[in-house]
């Protein structure tokens, strides 16, 4: 079966974003006032897999393993079938 | 004595460590491409700057996948010593050979300038040509070099005096003012609990030379080499 999972990767709540920053900066400047701008990277992965289960270990292990530094990121999962 | 100079698609200092390690210090160094994965007949190791892969997904997170970096894994379970140099330092923490990991600097530009370092550590294979509070100039030349690691990983590094290095002004004071990058507590470079892998996010290679402006960086190749000598 093969499936495609959407995997967010964002950086943990409390560390500096300082591209969100900026942009929220120049959100100011066209007369958006926002509460916070957080900035966050997509990666939509294809892959063939036994089962749904099997896929989102399979992705969580890539995320574990690389997509994502635990030390400073956290991750989402949004997985479907292709 | 021979030292392994690792060079991945997008390493750009690897012939300034070179330079300094052969013409300056005349010690054997070989620049070795991550393709070649055997380094039994090296006796330590220099991960150099620049940008491996373009730092693609983040900087050093492709390198650290790499092949070599299982060779270089086993020259550390040896014992031998295993340098990382700004984009080698990330290359180490994403490949879980250092703690800790290298954000994007708190002010997002890419800095390219001379900082003082203050030597935290005399007691590392590094540092012995240093005294203990020495004040240094070595330049930086990054983007992320943001040291982060939570506060309990702080505070083990701390505690086992494993922060090396910390960004200071040229009196020795690290404080806000002279942290160039928004690291944690200063933190400039840091070695490994068993003292054979340090990171550093300023280039002591182009600090090796009087020439250049400084060449405090030279101690600690030096002190590098002494280290290797003790084991042979």
């Amino acid at each position: 079966m093969q499936y495609l999972a959407d995997v967010t990767v964002e950086l943990k709540s409390g560390m500096l974003d300082p591209e969100g920053n900026t942009i929220k900066r120049a959100l100011g400047h066209l007369g958006y006032e926002t509460n916070d701008v957080k900035t966050a990277k997509k990666f939509t992965i294809d892959l063939d897999a036994e089962s749904f289960d099997d896929a989102r270990q399979k992705v969580d292990e890539m995320c574990q393993k690389l997509i994502a530094n635990p030390i400073i990121h956290n991750y989402t999962i949004d997985l479907r079938e292709a | 004595m021979r030292i392994a100079i690792i060079q991945f698609g997008g390493t750009n200092c690897d012939r300034d460590v070179l330079h300094v390690l052969k013409n300056v210090m005349n010690v054997d160094a070989e620049l070795v491409w991550f393709k070649d994965k055997n380094l039994d007949c090296f006796d330590g190791a220099v991960i150099p700057g620049g940008f491996s892969y373009g730092d693609y997904l983040r900087a050093g997170a492709i390198a650290a996948r790499t092949p070599i970096m299982d060779s270089v894994r086993k020259m550390v379970s040896e014992g031998k010593p295993v340098i990382g140099i700004c984009n080698g330092f990330q290359v180490l923490t994403e490949s879980g050979l250092l703690d800790g990991a290298l954000a994007t600097n708190s002010y997002p530009k890419f800095l390219c300038k001379w900082t003082h370092l203050r030597v935290d550590n005399t007691d590392t294979p590094f540092t012995s040509r240093f005294e203990k509070g020495d004040v240094i100039q070595i330049p930086i030349a990054h983007k992320e070099g943001n040291f982060y690691a939570d506060q309990s990983a702080i505070s083990d590094l701390n505690k086992n005096n494993q922060v090396v290095f910390r960004y200071v002004d040229e009196d020795g004071t690290a404080d806000d003012e002279s942290n160039p990058n928004g690291s944690k507590e200063n933190i400039a470079g840091i070695i490994n609990s068993s003292r054979n892998v340090i990171g550093l996010m300023p280039h002591p290679e182009r600090a090796s030379e009087k020439v250049l402006g400084s060449d405090d960086g030279l101690k600690i190749f030096q002190s590098m080499v002494d280290y290797i000598q003790t084991l042979q």
